[in-house]
């Protein structure tokens, strides 16, 4: 490979839209999951179990946690970008970030739909 | 009104002469009728000749005297004397290579700025006179064509600090979209084509150090966000 700076991979407005999008769902549900939270008869793991084992609940607080990945993907991903200058530790710790994010998304699906 | 004397702590670095850059103290007199720091620095220049920096204007048009004052980007020739504490530390503008004193290499910045197109693309054929714009057309150019390209915004963006090379920069961006924003221009696809980068554009984090330190109080951010609503208005 030749020893050139490249620039121009044409992608960059997506990403920024989608973290905004997900940003702002993850500010909605917040109240969403605050009101729950406060309104329950009592803090007890009965009441708590309940209100996570109604579908709805369990949608929205996948989508959360969803949209928190993908933020925190294109986040960090940045910071690689920024600081890691060696292609093939940025690839790595890419690969790292991506697959750690996916593994935690898939511990929440266990973890919801155990209930 | 009598004259006062003015501290002064200034970074210095000869590459011929110096192993390393170190910060000098040197104090001035100076007269009741010097009210900005760029008269002080040229009373300094004229005690110790062996200073280095750059002027020309000196009433902020020209951009050549731009450097970190007591830790913040400005206009030597627009900074008031009075509005700065005591020793008054001067330093080179932040992350472009140090030619001499408070002097740096520009060649970094003026390469992002012109990876821009920074001039009108129009394929007609010229009108005989000029190209006319409405007056409304004409008033979205405000604030974006006063930019002097003194690089105080650029250097103190820690985007830019990272990744001089990929990053265009607030001045770079700020002038992309005066163009961008120019009803005459015709190539705004390519424009946006050219910025829709992970690193061209997308390293801005709107920290807006940007916008803190422009001497021509311009808004770097403002307008790079009016690129990213261009982007998704043609995307969405």
């Amino acid at each position: 490979m030749v020893k050139r700076l490249v620039v121009g991979a044409h992608y960059g407005i997506k990403d920024w839209l989608i973290q905004r999008i997900t940003a702002a769902y993850m500010a909605l549900y917040t109240v969403i999951f605050a009101f729950a939270a406060l309104t329950l008869p009592a803090m007890t793991h009965e009441h708590w179990q309940a209100l996570f084992s109604g579908r709805l609940m369990q949608l929205l607080t996948f989508l959360f946690f969803a949209s928190l990945c993908y933020h925190a993907w294109i986040g960090v991903r940045d910071i690689w970008m920024d600081y890691i200058k060696p292609l093939g530790i940025r690839i790595a710790l890419h690969v790292a970030t991506a697959l750690l994010l996916i593994g935690y998304l898939a511990w929440v699906a266990r973890v919801l739909w155990r209930l | 009104m009598t004259n006062r004397v003015v501290h002064f702590r200034i970074y210095r670095y000869d590459p011929d002469k110096d192993e390393k850059p170190y910060m000098q103290e040197i104090s001035v007199e100076i007269e009741p009728t010097d009210k900005k720091l760029l008269q002080a620095l040229v009373k300094v220049k004229a005690k110790d000749d062996s200073l280095a920096f750059r002027r020309s204007c000196r009433e902020g048009v020209c951009g050549s005297d731009a450097m970190n004052i007591n830790g913040k980007n400005g206009l030597a020739c627009l900074t008031d004397l009075d509005s700065l504490e005591q020793p008054i530390v001067l330093r080179p503008l932040p992350g472009l290579p140090v030619i001499r004193d408070l002097i740096v290499d520009m060649t970094q910045f003026f390469k992002q700025y012109h990876s821009i197109t920074p001039y009108l693309i129009n394929n007609d054929p010229p009108p005989e006179r000029e190209r006319l714009q409405s007056p409304q057309d004409r008033e979205e150019l405000n604030g974006l064509y006063e930019c002097i390209l003194c690089a105080c915004c650029s250097t103190s963006c820690p985007s830019f600090w990272w990744n001089p090379d990929k990053f265009v920069g607030p001045a770079g961006l700020l002038a992309a979209y005066r163009f961008i924003a120019d009803t005459r221009d015709q190539a705004t696809n390519e424009r946006l084509d050219n910025l829709n980068d992970p690193y061209r554009l997308f390293r801005c984090h709107t920290i807006m150090n940007c916008v803190d330190v422009c001497p021509k109080h311009l808004n770097p951010t403002k307008a790079i966000g009016k690129i990213k609503d261009l982007m998704v208005s043609r995307m969405v």
